[in-house]
Protein backbone atom coordinates (compact mmCIF):
# COMPACT_ATOMS: atom_id res chain seq x y z
CA UNK A 1 0.00 0.00 0.00
CA UNK A 2 2.83 2.32 0.81
CA UNK A 3 4.07 2.75 -2.74
CA UNK A 4 0.89 4.05 -4.26
CA UNK A 5 0.10 6.25 -1.29
CA UNK A 6 3.61 7.52 -1.19
CA UNK A 7 3.55 8.20 -4.88
CA UNK A 8 0.35 10.14 -4.45
CA UNK A 9 1.87 12.02 -1.58
CA UNK A 10 4.99 12.87 -3.49
CA UNK A 11 3.03 13.96 -6.49
CA UNK A 12 0.52 15.90 -4.47
CA UNK A 13 2.53 17.35 -1.66
CA UNK A 14 6.09 17.41 -2.74
CA UNK A 15 5.99 18.34 -6.39
CA UNK A 16 9.17 20.17 -7.21
CA UNK A 17 11.82 21.20 -4.75
CA UNK A 18 11.08 22.52 -1.30
CA UNK A 19 11.14 26.23 -2.17
CA UNK A 20 8.48 25.66 -4.82
CA UNK A 21 6.05 24.19 -2.35
CA UNK A 22 3.67 27.10 -2.58
CA UNK A 23 2.41 25.38 -5.71
CA UNK A 24 1.67 22.13 -3.91
CA UNK A 25 -2.02 21.48 -4.29
CA UNK A 26 -2.73 19.88 -0.93
CA UNK A 27 -5.94 21.10 0.63
CA UNK A 28 -7.28 19.60 3.80
CA UNK A 29 -10.81 18.45 3.20
CA UNK A 30 -13.25 19.81 5.74
CA UNK A 31 -14.55 16.75 7.51
CA UNK A 32 -18.19 16.24 8.32
CA UNK A 33 -18.93 16.00 12.00
CA UNK A 34 -18.00 12.49 13.01
CA UNK A 35 -20.26 10.30 15.06
CA UNK A 36 -18.51 8.57 17.93
CA UNK A 37 -20.10 5.31 19.10
CA UNK A 38 -19.73 6.25 22.74
CA UNK A 39 -23.12 4.76 23.57
CA UNK A 40 -21.82 1.27 22.83
CA UNK A 41 -20.33 0.77 26.27
CA UNK A 42 -21.66 -2.25 28.12
CA UNK A 43 -21.93 -0.62 31.54
CA UNK A 44 -21.08 -2.08 34.92
CA UNK A 45 -22.62 -5.42 35.97
CA UNK A 46 -25.40 -4.82 38.46
CA UNK A 47 -24.70 -5.47 42.11
CA UNK A 48 -23.85 -3.71 45.37
CA UNK A 49 -22.06 -0.48 44.49
CA UNK A 50 -22.67 -0.62 40.74
CA UNK A 51 -24.65 2.62 40.88
CA UNK A 52 -21.84 4.30 42.82
CA UNK A 53 -19.08 3.24 40.43
CA UNK A 54 -21.21 4.18 37.42
CA UNK A 55 -22.05 7.64 38.71
CA UNK A 56 -18.48 8.40 39.83
CA UNK A 57 -16.41 6.88 37.04
CA UNK A 58 -18.31 7.03 33.75
CA UNK A 59 -18.16 10.81 33.52
CA UNK A 60 -14.60 10.40 32.27
CA UNK A 61 -14.45 6.86 30.89
CA UNK A 62 -16.68 4.03 29.83
CA UNK A 63 -17.12 0.98 32.03
CA UNK A 64 -15.17 -1.29 29.68
CA UNK A 65 -12.04 0.63 30.69
CA UNK A 66 -12.50 -0.76 34.19
CA UNK A 67 -13.92 -4.16 33.29
CA UNK A 68 -10.98 -4.93 30.97
CA UNK A 69 -8.51 -4.47 33.82
CA UNK A 70 -6.87 -7.60 35.24
CA UNK A 71 -7.65 -9.01 38.65
CA UNK A 72 -5.90 -6.80 41.17
CA UNK A 73 -5.50 -6.79 44.94
CA UNK A 74 -7.56 -4.42 47.09
CA UNK A 75 -4.39 -2.42 47.69
CA UNK A 76 -3.85 -2.05 43.96
CA UNK A 77 -7.47 -1.04 43.40
CA UNK A 78 -7.15 1.50 46.18
CA UNK A 79 -4.08 2.94 44.47
CA UNK A 80 -5.95 3.13 41.15
CA UNK A 81 -8.90 4.97 42.68
CA UNK A 82 -6.56 7.24 44.63
CA UNK A 83 -4.73 8.18 41.43
CA UNK A 84 -8.04 9.02 39.76
CA UNK A 85 -8.79 11.36 42.68
CA UNK A 86 -5.41 12.95 43.33
CA UNK A 87 -3.86 13.05 39.85
CA UNK A 88 -6.90 13.36 37.60
CA UNK A 89 -9.15 15.19 40.07
CA UNK A 90 -12.13 12.83 40.03
CA UNK A 91 -14.53 14.26 42.66
CA UNK A 92 -15.04 10.99 44.53
CA UNK A 93 -15.87 11.12 48.24
CA UNK A 94 -13.91 8.86 50.61
CA UNK A 95 -17.11 6.92 51.29
CA UNK A 96 -17.76 6.35 47.58
CA UNK A 97 -14.11 5.43 47.06
CA UNK A 98 -14.51 2.62 49.60
CA UNK A 99 -17.66 1.37 47.88
CA UNK A 100 -15.88 1.45 44.51
CA UNK A 101 -12.89 -0.52 45.81
CA UNK A 102 -15.27 -3.07 47.36
CA UNK A 103 -17.15 -3.38 44.07
CA UNK A 104 -13.97 -3.84 42.06
CA UNK A 105 -12.49 -6.39 44.44
CA UNK A 106 -15.75 -8.36 44.30
CA UNK A 107 -16.49 -8.09 40.58
CA UNK A 108 -12.94 -8.31 39.26
CA UNK A 109 -11.65 -10.86 41.76
CA UNK A 110 -8.23 -10.98 43.32
CA UNK A 111 -5.14 -12.27 41.53
CA UNK B 1 -14.34 26.29 24.39
CA UNK B 2 -13.14 27.13 20.87
CA UNK B 3 -15.80 28.49 18.57
CA UNK B 4 -14.59 26.64 15.51
CA UNK B 5 -14.95 23.18 16.91
CA UNK B 6 -17.84 20.95 17.70
CA UNK B 7 -17.06 19.01 20.80
CA UNK B 8 -18.20 15.51 21.41
CA UNK B 9 -20.88 16.42 23.86
CA UNK B 10 -21.00 13.67 26.43
CA UNK B 11 -24.70 14.17 26.88
CA UNK B 12 -25.34 13.71 23.20
CA UNK B 13 -24.82 9.99 22.98
CA UNK B 14 -22.85 8.41 25.68
CA UNK B 15 -22.29 9.88 29.06
CA UNK B 16 -25.68 10.33 30.56
CA UNK B 17 -27.06 7.14 29.20
CA UNK B 18 -23.99 5.25 30.32
CA UNK B 19 -24.19 6.75 33.77
CA UNK B 20 -27.90 6.24 34.05
CA UNK B 21 -27.86 2.73 32.73
CA UNK B 22 -24.52 1.64 34.12
CA UNK B 23 -26.13 -0.05 37.06
CA UNK B 24 -28.53 -2.02 34.92
CA UNK B 25 -26.01 -4.52 33.68
CA UNK B 26 -25.20 -5.43 30.15
CA UNK B 27 -26.46 -3.27 27.35
CA UNK B 28 -26.52 -4.48 23.82
CA UNK B 29 -23.62 -3.05 21.85
CA UNK B 30 -24.15 -1.64 18.40
CA UNK B 31 -22.76 -3.49 15.42
CA UNK B 32 -20.08 -5.37 17.29
CA UNK B 33 -18.97 -7.76 14.61
CA UNK B 34 -16.95 -10.27 16.58
CA UNK B 35 -14.51 -10.67 19.41
CA UNK B 36 -10.76 -11.13 19.61
CA UNK B 37 -9.14 -13.43 22.18
CA UNK B 38 -5.64 -12.52 23.38
CA UNK B 39 -5.38 -15.77 25.41
CA UNK B 40 -3.87 -14.15 28.49
CA UNK B 41 -4.40 -15.30 32.08
CA UNK B 42 -5.28 -13.08 35.01
CA UNK B 43 -8.17 -11.10 33.61
CA UNK B 44 -10.58 -10.64 30.73
CA UNK B 45 -8.92 -12.09 27.65
CA UNK B 46 -11.38 -11.16 24.91
CA UNK B 47 -12.25 -7.80 23.41
CA UNK B 48 -14.90 -6.77 20.91
CA UNK B 49 -13.88 -5.96 17.37
CA UNK B 50 -15.55 -2.93 15.85
CA UNK B 51 -15.94 -1.07 12.60
CA UNK B 52 -18.13 1.68 14.08
CA UNK B 53 -15.54 4.39 14.69
CA UNK B 54 -15.30 7.13 12.07
CA UNK B 55 -12.57 6.75 9.43
CA UNK B 56 -11.50 3.52 11.10
CA UNK B 57 -11.55 -0.02 9.80
CA UNK B 58 -11.66 -3.18 11.86
CA UNK B 59 -10.17 -2.39 15.26
CA UNK B 60 -9.99 -4.02 18.69
CA UNK B 61 -11.94 -2.07 21.33
CA UNK B 62 -9.82 -1.69 24.44
CA UNK B 63 -12.04 1.14 25.66
CA UNK B 64 -15.14 2.71 24.15
CA UNK B 65 -14.81 6.22 25.59
CA UNK B 66 -12.47 7.94 25.30
CA UNK B 67 -11.42 5.53 22.61
CA UNK B 68 -8.57 3.10 22.93
CA UNK B 69 -8.61 1.20 19.64
CA UNK B 70 -5.91 -1.38 19.05
CA UNK B 71 -4.51 -2.36 15.66
CA UNK B 72 -5.17 -6.08 14.98
CA UNK B 73 -1.72 -7.64 14.81
CA UNK B 74 -2.20 -9.30 11.42
CA UNK B 75 -2.18 -5.79 9.91
CA UNK B 76 1.57 -5.62 10.58
CA UNK B 77 2.21 -8.45 8.12
CA UNK B 78 0.63 -6.53 5.25
CA UNK B 79 3.27 -3.84 4.81
CA UNK B 80 5.80 -1.59 6.45
CA UNK B 81 3.34 1.30 6.80
CA UNK B 82 0.18 0.85 8.84
CA UNK B 83 -2.98 1.84 6.95
CA UNK B 84 -4.49 5.02 8.35
CA UNK B 85 -7.81 3.33 8.98
CA UNK B 86 -6.09 0.78 11.22
CA UNK B 87 -3.60 3.11 12.91
CA UNK B 88 -4.19 2.66 16.65
CA UNK B 89 -6.19 5.28 18.56
CA UNK B 90 -5.66 6.54 22.12
CA UNK B 91 -7.17 9.55 23.87
CA UNK B 92 -6.87 10.66 27.48
CA UNK B 93 -10.03 12.78 27.61
CA UNK B 94 -13.32 12.17 25.81
CA UNK B 95 -14.01 15.84 25.13
CA UNK B 96 -12.31 16.30 21.80
CA UNK B 97 -13.83 17.83 18.67
CA UNK B 98 -15.99 15.78 16.37
CA UNK B 99 -15.54 18.50 13.76
CA UNK B 100 -12.77 20.98 13.02
CA UNK B 101 -13.28 23.97 10.73
CA UNK B 102 -10.17 23.94 8.53
CA UNK B 103 -10.75 27.60 7.65
CA UNK B 104 -10.68 29.00 11.16
CA UNK B 105 -8.36 26.53 12.87
CA UNK B 106 -5.30 28.31 14.27
CA UNK B 107 -2.08 27.01 15.76
CA UNK B 108 -1.05 29.39 18.50
CA UNK B 109 2.66 29.85 19.25
CA UNK B 110 3.22 31.95 22.33
CA UNK B 111 5.20 32.32 25.52
CA UNK B 112 8.88 33.22 25.27
CA UNK B 113 8.78 34.26 21.62
CA UNK B 114 9.41 37.55 19.84
CA UNK B 115 6.39 37.28 17.54
CA UNK B 116 3.43 35.28 18.87
CA UNK B 117 1.75 33.40 16.04
CA UNK B 118 -1.71 32.20 15.15
CA UNK B 119 -0.98 30.08 12.11
CA UNK B 120 -3.74 28.92 9.82
CA UNK B 121 -3.61 25.54 8.14
CA UNK B 122 -3.15 27.38 4.89
CA UNK B 123 -0.07 29.15 6.21
CA UNK B 124 1.34 25.89 7.51
CA UNK B 125 0.73 24.14 4.21
CA UNK B 126 1.87 26.89 1.84
CA UNK B 127 4.24 29.24 3.65
CA UNK B 128 6.64 26.90 5.41
CA UNK B 129 9.06 24.35 3.93
CA UNK B 130 7.54 20.92 3.65
CA UNK B 131 9.09 18.10 5.68
CA UNK B 132 8.48 14.37 5.50
CA UNK B 133 9.55 11.54 7.81
CA UNK B 134 8.57 7.95 8.50
CA UNK B 135 8.13 7.13 12.17
CA UNK B 136 6.67 4.54 14.50
CA UNK B 137 4.09 5.81 16.94
CA UNK B 138 4.04 3.48 19.94
CA UNK B 139 2.06 3.93 23.13
CA UNK B 140 4.29 3.87 26.23
CA UNK B 141 2.07 1.06 27.52
CA UNK B 142 2.16 -1.11 24.42
CA UNK B 143 2.16 -4.80 25.46
CA UNK B 144 1.06 -4.03 29.04
CA UNK B 145 -1.44 -6.90 28.70
CA UNK B 146 1.49 -9.32 28.91
CA UNK B 147 3.02 -7.93 32.13
CA UNK B 148 3.58 -10.61 34.77
CA UNK B 149 2.27 -9.95 37.30
CA UNK B 150 -0.47 -7.98 35.55
CA UNK B 151 -0.73 -4.25 36.22
CA UNK B 152 -3.47 -1.63 35.90
CA UNK B 153 -3.69 0.59 32.83
CA UNK B 154 -4.72 0.29 29.22
CA UNK B 155 -4.55 -3.44 28.56
CA UNK B 156 -2.86 -3.16 25.19
CA UNK B 157 -1.52 -6.27 23.53
CA UNK B 158 1.15 -5.56 20.91
CA UNK B 159 -1.03 -3.39 18.69
CA UNK B 160 -0.78 0.10 20.19
CA UNK B 161 1.89 0.89 17.64
CA UNK B 162 1.69 2.02 14.04
CA UNK B 163 4.08 3.23 11.37
CA UNK B 164 3.32 6.06 8.96
CA UNK B 165 4.97 8.43 6.54
CA UNK B 166 4.20 11.89 7.89
CA UNK B 167 4.17 15.13 5.91
CA UNK B 168 4.03 18.60 7.37
CA UNK B 169 6.44 21.21 8.66
CA UNK B 170 9.41 21.17 11.00
CA UNK B 171 8.71 22.43 14.50
CA UNK B 172 12.02 24.29 14.20
CA UNK B 173 10.68 26.34 11.29
CA UNK B 174 7.53 27.22 13.21
CA UNK B 175 9.58 28.23 16.27
CA UNK B 176 11.97 30.28 14.13
CA UNK B 177 9.03 32.11 12.60
CA UNK B 178 7.94 33.08 16.10
CA UNK B 179 11.49 33.83 17.25
CA UNK B 180 12.47 32.01 20.42
CA UNK B 181 13.66 34.39 23.11
CA UNK B 182 16.79 33.90 25.16
CA UNK B 183 16.19 31.98 28.35
CA UNK B 184 13.72 29.57 26.78
CA UNK B 185 14.36 26.01 27.91
CA UNK B 186 11.22 24.02 27.04
CA UNK B 187 8.31 23.91 24.62
CA UNK B 188 4.91 22.71 25.81
CA UNK B 189 2.24 21.31 23.53
CA UNK B 190 -1.53 21.06 23.88
CA UNK B 191 -4.41 20.04 21.66
CA UNK B 192 -8.11 20.64 21.24
CA UNK B 193 -9.02 17.88 23.69
CA UNK B 194 -10.19 19.16 27.05
CA UNK B 195 -10.69 17.44 30.41
CA UNK B 196 -14.18 16.23 31.23
CA UNK B 197 -14.15 17.87 34.64
CA UNK B 198 -13.25 21.48 35.41
CA UNK B 199 -10.46 20.73 37.89
CA UNK B 200 -8.91 17.90 35.90
CA UNK B 201 -5.54 18.46 34.25
CA UNK B 202 -5.45 19.29 30.57
CA UNK B 203 -3.36 16.79 28.64
CA UNK B 204 -0.06 18.43 27.70
CA UNK B 205 3.51 17.30 27.12
CA UNK B 206 6.77 19.23 26.70
CA UNK B 207 10.16 18.83 25.04
CA UNK B 208 13.36 20.61 25.88
CA UNK B 209 14.18 23.43 23.50
CA UNK B 210 17.10 21.71 21.76
CA UNK B 211 15.00 18.63 21.06
CA UNK B 212 12.15 20.80 19.81
CA UNK B 213 14.55 22.51 17.39
CA UNK B 214 16.39 19.40 16.18
CA UNK B 215 14.86 19.62 12.70
CA UNK B 216 13.13 16.23 12.98
CA UNK B 217 10.34 16.99 15.44
CA UNK B 218 7.54 18.10 13.16
CA UNK B 219 3.88 19.01 12.84
CA UNK B 220 2.06 16.65 10.49
CA UNK B 221 -1.02 17.50 8.48
CA UNK B 222 -0.79 14.32 6.41
CA UNK B 223 0.02 10.69 7.07
CA UNK B 224 0.58 8.14 4.31
CA UNK B 225 -0.47 10.76 1.79
CA UNK B 226 -3.85 11.49 3.34
CA UNK B 227 -5.07 14.02 5.85
CA UNK B 228 -5.12 12.69 9.40
CA UNK B 229 -8.16 10.72 10.53
CA UNK B 230 -10.08 12.71 13.15
CA UNK B 231 -9.29 10.09 15.79
CA UNK B 232 -5.56 10.29 15.00
CA UNK B 233 -5.43 14.02 15.53
CA UNK B 234 -6.89 15.91 12.56
CA UNK B 235 -5.93 18.47 11.46
CA UNK B 236 -2.44 18.67 12.98
CA UNK B 237 -0.35 16.32 15.09
CA UNK B 238 3.00 16.70 16.79
CA UNK B 239 5.41 14.00 15.57
CA UNK B 240 8.37 13.26 17.84
CA UNK B 241 10.35 10.66 15.86
CA UNK B 242 11.84 7.97 18.06
CA UNK B 243 9.94 9.04 21.16
CA UNK B 244 6.93 7.54 22.87
CA UNK B 245 3.55 8.39 21.33
CA UNK B 246 2.47 10.09 24.55
CA UNK B 247 4.40 13.11 23.25
CA UNK B 248 2.61 13.07 19.89
CA UNK B 249 -0.07 15.61 20.79
CA UNK B 250 -3.17 15.22 18.63
CA UNK B 251 -5.27 18.10 17.30
CA UNK B 252 -2.28 20.27 18.19
CA UNK B 253 -3.33 23.90 18.48
CA UNK B 254 -1.11 25.33 21.23
CA UNK B 255 2.68 25.66 21.43
CA UNK B 256 4.06 27.52 24.41
CA UNK B 257 7.75 28.30 24.77
CA UNK B 258 8.67 28.32 28.46
CA UNK B 259 11.59 28.56 30.83
CA UNK B 260 10.70 25.53 32.94
CA UNK B 261 10.18 21.77 32.62
CA UNK B 262 6.68 20.35 32.15
CA UNK B 263 4.93 20.71 35.53
CA UNK B 264 1.87 18.66 34.58
CA UNK B 265 0.83 15.39 36.19
CA UNK B 266 1.29 13.74 32.79
CA UNK B 267 5.03 14.01 33.38
CA UNK B 268 5.45 14.42 37.13
CA UNK B 269 3.11 11.58 38.13
CA UNK B 270 2.12 9.56 35.06
CA UNK B 271 4.25 8.12 32.29
CA UNK B 272 7.23 7.41 34.52
CA UNK B 273 9.49 4.38 34.71
CA UNK B 274 12.18 3.13 37.10
CA UNK B 275 15.66 4.46 36.37
CA UNK B 276 16.97 0.88 36.46
CA UNK B 277 18.46 -1.17 33.59
CA UNK B 278 15.71 -1.86 31.04
CA UNK B 279 13.37 0.03 33.41
CA UNK B 280 12.85 -3.28 35.17
CA UNK B 281 12.28 -3.93 38.87
CA UNK B 282 10.91 -6.79 40.96
CA UNK B 283 7.26 -6.56 42.00
CA UNK B 284 7.20 -4.92 45.41
CA UNK B 285 10.75 -3.61 45.09
CA UNK B 286 11.39 -0.21 46.69
CA UNK B 287 14.14 2.34 46.68
CA UNK B 288 14.58 3.17 43.00
CA UNK B 289 14.18 6.49 41.23
CA UNK B 290 11.51 7.22 38.65
CA UNK B 291 12.13 9.13 35.41
CA UNK B 292 9.83 10.35 32.65
CA UNK B 293 9.31 8.08 29.67
CA UNK B 294 11.11 9.48 26.65
CA UNK B 295 12.52 7.51 23.73
CA UNK B 296 11.36 4.24 22.25
CA UNK B 297 13.48 1.13 22.60
CA UNK B 298 14.24 -1.54 19.98
CA UNK B 299 11.59 -4.18 19.35
CA UNK B 300 10.93 -6.90 16.81
CA UNK B 301 8.00 -9.15 16.04
CA UNK B 302 7.25 -12.15 13.84
CA UNK B 303 4.23 -11.24 11.74
CA UNK B 304 3.60 -14.21 9.43
CA UNK B 305 3.20 -16.88 12.12
CA UNK B 306 0.99 -16.95 15.19
CA UNK B 307 1.54 -18.65 18.55
CA UNK B 308 0.70 -22.33 18.25
CA UNK B 309 1.00 -22.47 14.47
CA UNK B 310 2.05 -25.80 13.03
CA UNK B 311 4.87 -25.88 10.47
CA UNK B 312 6.24 -28.82 8.44
CA UNK B 313 9.12 -30.57 10.18
CA UNK B 314 12.46 -30.34 8.42
CA UNK B 315 11.18 -28.12 5.63
CA UNK B 316 12.24 -24.58 4.78
CA UNK B 317 9.91 -22.24 6.63
CA UNK B 318 9.84 -18.52 5.81
CA UNK B 319 9.73 -16.27 8.85
CA UNK B 320 9.19 -12.57 8.45
CA UNK B 321 8.32 -9.63 10.58
CA UNK B 322 8.88 -6.04 11.54
CA UNK B 323 11.34 -4.30 13.82
CA UNK B 324 12.12 -0.80 14.93
CA UNK B 325 15.20 0.53 16.64
CA UNK B 326 13.56 3.13 18.88
CA UNK B 327 15.44 6.41 18.63
CA UNK B 328 18.07 4.85 16.35
CA UNK B 329 17.78 2.80 13.19
CA UNK B 330 17.63 -0.97 13.01
CA UNK B 331 21.14 -2.43 12.70
CA UNK B 332 20.17 -6.11 12.80
CA UNK B 333 17.38 -8.54 13.54
CA UNK B 334 18.47 -12.01 14.58
CA UNK B 335 16.55 -15.21 15.26
CA UNK B 336 17.18 -17.93 17.80
CA UNK B 337 15.69 -21.41 17.72
CA UNK B 338 17.46 -22.59 20.89
CA UNK B 339 16.24 -20.23 23.57
CA UNK B 340 18.82 -17.55 22.89
CA UNK B 341 22.03 -19.64 22.93
CA UNK B 342 22.74 -19.05 19.25
CA UNK B 343 21.42 -16.48 16.83
CA UNK B 344 21.13 -16.38 13.07
CA UNK B 345 20.84 -13.21 11.01
CA UNK B 346 17.83 -12.13 9.01
CA UNK B 347 17.71 -10.11 5.81
CA UNK B 348 16.49 -6.58 6.39
CA UNK B 349 14.00 -5.00 4.03
CA UNK B 350 14.13 -1.54 2.50
CA UNK B 351 15.24 1.21 4.88
CA UNK B 352 12.38 3.73 5.13
CA UNK B 353 14.26 5.86 7.66
CA UNK B 354 15.73 5.76 11.14
CA UNK B 355 12.41 5.80 12.99
CA UNK B 356 10.34 3.56 10.72
CA UNK B 357 9.38 -0.06 11.00
CA UNK B 358 11.90 -2.17 9.09
CA UNK B 359 10.73 -5.42 7.59
CA UNK B 360 12.96 -8.50 7.90
CA UNK B 361 12.83 -12.08 6.70
CA UNK B 362 14.65 -15.37 7.08
CA UNK B 363 14.17 -19.04 6.38
CA UNK B 364 14.33 -21.52 9.23
CA UNK B 365 13.96 -25.26 9.48
CA UNK B 366 12.65 -27.00 12.57
CA UNK B 367 14.57 -30.28 12.76
CA UNK B 368 12.37 -32.43 14.99
CA UNK B 369 8.69 -32.96 15.63
CA UNK B 370 7.24 -31.21 18.63
CA UNK B 371 7.32 -27.83 20.32
CA UNK B 372 9.79 -25.18 19.28
CA UNK B 373 10.30 -21.52 20.02
CA UNK B 374 11.42 -18.79 17.70
CA UNK B 375 12.91 -15.67 19.24
CA UNK B 376 13.39 -12.42 17.31
CA UNK B 377 15.86 -9.83 18.59
CA UNK B 378 16.51 -6.33 17.28
CA UNK B 379 19.80 -4.50 17.70
CA UNK B 380 19.74 -0.78 16.95
CA UNK B 381 22.44 1.42 15.47
CA UNK B 382 23.62 2.37 18.97
CA UNK B 383 24.09 -1.38 19.66
CA UNK B 384 21.17 -1.32 22.08
CA UNK B 385 19.80 -4.87 22.09
CA UNK B 386 16.42 -6.11 23.23
CA UNK B 387 16.83 -7.73 26.65
CA UNK B 388 16.17 -11.44 27.18
CA UNK B 389 14.81 -10.82 30.68
CA UNK B 390 11.17 -9.76 30.81
CA UNK B 391 10.64 -6.06 31.42
CA UNK B 392 8.44 -5.31 34.43
CA UNK B 393 7.63 -2.08 36.21
CA UNK B 394 4.59 -0.91 38.18
CA UNK B 395 3.20 1.15 35.29
CA UNK B 396 3.55 -1.60 32.71
CA UNK B 397 5.57 0.72 30.46
CA UNK B 398 8.28 0.28 27.83
CA UNK B 399 8.06 -3.46 27.46
CA UNK B 400 10.67 -4.53 24.91
CA UNK B 401 12.05 -7.91 25.86
CA UNK B 402 12.82 -10.45 23.12
CA UNK B 403 9.53 -11.95 21.93
CA UNK B 404 9.15 -15.72 22.02
CA UNK B 405 6.90 -17.43 19.50
CA UNK B 406 5.80 -20.99 20.25
CA UNK B 407 5.46 -23.21 17.18
CA UNK B 408 4.79 -26.90 16.62
CA UNK B 409 6.72 -28.86 13.99
CA UNK B 410 4.67 -31.70 12.57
Amino acid sequence: MSRSLRTALLAGLLAGSAPALAAAPLELRPTPEVDLPFGDDIGFPAGPGSDVIASNCTACHSADHTLNQPALSREEWHAVVDKMITAYKAPITPEDARVIVDYLARVKGEP
Amino acid sequence: MPQHTTLSSPSRRGLLSAAALGGMGLLAGRARADTFDFHVPGGPSTRPMTTTYPEKGRMIVQRTRPPWLETPFDVFDTGVFTPNDQHFVSWHWATFPTHVDTGSFALKVHGLVERPQALSLRELIYDLPRFEIAAVSQCAGNSRLYAQPRVAGAQWANGSMSNALYAGVRLKDVLDRAGVKGGATHVQFGGLDEPMLPDAPKFVKALDIDHARDGEVMLAFAMNGQQLPMLNGFPLKLIVPGWSAVYWIKMLDDIEVTDHPDPSVWTTRSYRVPDTPNHTVEPGQKGFGMVPITRNLPRSFVTNLKPGDSVPVGAPQPVRGIAFGGDRGVAAVDLSLDGGRTWQPTTLGRDEGTYSFRQWQATISLPARGAHTVMARCTNADRVVQPMRRVWNPGGYMSNQVETLDLVAA
